[in-house]
């Protein structure tokens, strides 16, 4: 039963039918002022153009070698095995270096393309007041997480990111899905930047829920 | 309330281990009867139970040996700043939570503890303890204690010297027996009419012919035909996950009543064989759901959730955090209104290119369901009975696909009202939360390829309560963003860029 709410609410609808689609995003609606952005959708309901501005900074150079060393890593674990059992097991040759084959082929053109981009996607910021990122292409995730509810600040180092100098701050918050970490960042940057977070957060009064 | 003799550790109740005996004695019969049978038609009656009877009996009083310690070395205390527990033998466990953070204190007594008077004791803290600095699980057990010294330790623990507030006490919510009439329209009906199915086979395979049920399955499609089979075993299968459902909802609901207590405390008490009762303090509150799961809003109704602080949620089935079942619609939101304040609000519809999202998954589906369909009758040659009832559930899906992505999108709506956010999802289970602003501890917001090309957004407020998350799914992506702005001021100001039309 569409439409039915809770008594007291308001079944939603739309104070005029509204066309789907409106190939060239000219105005049907003269009085309405408002399109989306892609002028595909007459949202018909608001004003507002409001939009989020990327977070500041792009993480440290680095990271594109270090997310390299791990693709490269990860290809590696698959490519490799095959490719030996392949040049021992001769009956099944081409059944185990055909796999391994194009395993690699992916495993490189990802590892010459993604961390190029990724690199320009995944952004962060700290202000005095919240902690910000954005994370991912397909689905882009804005994450922000005020000062005042912060919990706990680390900084946590892998083997492999030691060896590029970077390591990764995490910031919990109370809630389950509150955890943000900027994976990525310059190693002395990163602790400074802990404690800076550290400091704040303990400027900032209040019990973080 | 702080005289010496709260100070004065005290034990547990002795009689707790009667009710221990009892329980492993039953146990043990549940236990050895199918095993004396397998032992005995092996060999003989004598040999099976010469091997049974000391065995059950050793185990019987191995435990109530244990439980004979555990009772004599625990000891408590509440003083007048901490609640404090010691226990163990070789492994001393010593339990101390600051009274100033008791959140919760949960009672509840089996059927066995009934009789006796006895009741468990749980006190929470409301610290979840998933940062990753503190891995302590902050609650304390008393495992059992008699029930008036239950009902001191949850007074004491709960009232605050003088935190006589000025909120309205008294009974918020009364249970109706009429109100079970929703249970069998519950998923618990389908959920457990095939626990049933798997009750059976296990039975039969437990005596060894696990083939049996298919079997007779099979011989009475051969005497009746098989559509009468098929409709007869599913109406049975639905009167007994209906039959089931109703005994179960009916336990744990038996004259349900949610109360206001002094010093700013809700309490839930309920249920017909174990008796529970939970009190919550409100200042943990920060906000409430009503949920509607699809059979139970056919009929107007729906049940009011709490969404609180150290209330786990996340385990799908549990009911710990329902303040109300199943009930009219009108009485559940009168009992929201008693507990957070007016709960109607004006929903912003979302855009058109929801909906038109929503028909696109249902599409997808109907077309996977027809590819699925085809691709099994040129793959296989069915029966006849086989082929309509492939034809038949591809059909059902499909419509049920179809009818989802209209219902789901009338669902969808988002508000502010003067302390809570409000927002409205779901078609088979659809809920309505109301989320205190000031207990949203961060945004996460989140754009998938396709929603950026039709200008929508999701929009996902964090919390320390209930689930952590809740979502406002599939809003304008420029009118989501003054929607978070208004909801909780400053916080994502610094990140926006406002335009203007154009």
């Amino acid at each position: 039963m569409p439409g039915s709410g809770p008594g007291k609410r308001r079944p939603p609808s739309h104070p005029a039918p509204v066309p789907g689609y409106d190939a060239d995003g000219a105005q049907i609606h003269p009085e309405a002022e408002v399109r989306s952005v892609t002028g595909n959708y007459d949202s018909g309901m608001t004003s507002s153009r409001t939009t989020l501005r990327p977070p500041q900074h792009q993480f440290d150079p680095r990271v594109k070698p270090w997310w390299r060393a791990q693709l490269a890593i990860a290809t590696g674990v698959l490519a490799v095995p095959l490719a030996v059992l392949g040049l021992l097991i001769a009956p099944a040759r081409w059944w185990l270096l055909g796999p391994a084959v194009v395993i690699a082929v992916i495993g490189l053109a990802s590892l010459a393309t993604l961390p190029v981009w990724w690199h320009r996607v995944h952004r962060w910021e700290v202000t005095d007041a919240a902690v910000y990122t954005l994370t991912g292409y397909f689905w882009r995730t804005w994450r922000i997480a005020p000062m005042s509810r912060i919990q706990t600040v680390d900084t946590t180092q892998g083997p492999l990111q030691r060896s590029f100098g970077l390591s990764t701050l995490v910031v919990t918050t109370a809630s389950s899905a509150g955890e943000i970490k900027l994976e990525g960042l310059e190693q002395d940057q990163a602790a400074a930047l802990a404690e800076r977070l550290t400091r704040l957060t303990d400027a900032t009064p209040g019990d973080a829920t | 309330m702080t005289d010496v003799s709260e100070t004065a550790w005290l034990r547990l109740h002795r009689d707790g281990l009667k009710v221990t005996a009892l329980y492993m004695a039953g146990v043990m019969c549940g236990a050895g009867t199918p095993a004396a049978i397998g032992i005995a038609s092996g060999t003989s009656w004598p040999v099976a139970l010469a091997w049974v009877v000391p065995g059950a009996a050793l185990v019987v009083g191995a435990v109530v040996l244990l439980e004979l310690v555990r009772l004599r070395t625990t000891r408590y205390r509440v003083t007048e700043s901490r609640v404090e527990m010691h226990t163990g033998v070789l492994f001393k466990r010593r339990r101390s939570l600051a009274r100033e953070r008791i959140r919760s204190v949960d009672l509840a007594a089996n059927p066995l503890e009934r009789v006796f008077g006895l009741t468990k004791v749980k006190v929470g803290t409301g610290e979840t303890g998933s940062g990753s600095g503190s891995t302590t699980e902050q609650t304390l057990t008393l495992d059992s204690v008699h029930r008036a010294e239950a009902d001191r330790l949850r007074l004491a623990l709960l009232r605050r010297g003088a935190a006589a507030e000025t909120d309205t006490e008294g009974r918020l919510a009364t249970w109706e027996p009429g109100w079970l009439k929703y249970a069998p329209l519950s998923f618990l009906t389908p959920m457990l009419a095939g626990v049933a199915v798997g009750a059976v086979f296990q039975v039969a395979d437990w005596f060894g012919k696990g083939g049996l049920p298919v079997e007779i399955t099979a011989d009475l499609v051969r005497e009746y035909g098989a559509w009468t089979v098929l409709g007869l075993g599913l109406a049975v299968l639905l009167v007994v996950g209906a039959v089931a459902s109703l005994v179960l909802q009916g336990e744990a609901w038996w004259q349900h009543r949610l109360d206001r207590e002094p010093g700013g405390t809700l309490r839930v008490r309920r249920g017909l064989m174990v008796a529970r009762s939970l009190s919550l303090e409100e200042e943990r509150i920060r906000g409430i759901e009503i949920v509607e799961p699809l059979g139970v809003r056919t009929a107007g109704a729906g049940r009011l959730d709490v969404v609180a602080i150290g209330l786990k949620t996340n385990e799908e089935g549990s009911d710990l955090s329902t303040l109300v079942p199943a009930a009219p619609l009108e009485k559940t939101l009168a009992a929201a209104e008693a507990v957070i304040g007016p709960v109607d609000a004006e929903l912003t519809p979302h855009p058109r290119a929801a909906l038109h999202r929503r028909v696109r998954w249902a599409v997808v589906t109907v077309l996977l369901c027809a590819v699925l369909a085809v691709a099994a009758h040129l793959l296989w040659a069915m029966p006849a009975l086989l082929s309509a009832a492939v034809i038949l559930a591809a059909v059902g899906i499909s419509a049920f696909a179809v009818w989802t992505a209209f219902d789901s999108y009338a669902s969808l709506g988002h508000a502010t009202t003067a302390r809570y956010l409000v927002s409205r999802r779901g078609s088979t289970r659809r809920a309505t939360v109301h989320l205190d602003r000031s207990g949203v501890i961060g945004w996460r917001l989140q754009q998938s390829v396709f929603q950026r090309r039709m200008g929508l957004m999701t929009l996902d407020a964090t919390t320390a309560a209930g689930r952590g998350h809740y979502a406002v799914v599939d809003a304008d992506e420029h009118e989501i963003l003054d929607f978070a702005d208004a909801a909780v001021p400053d916080l994502l100001r610094p990140f926006l860029v406002k335009g203007s039309a154009e």
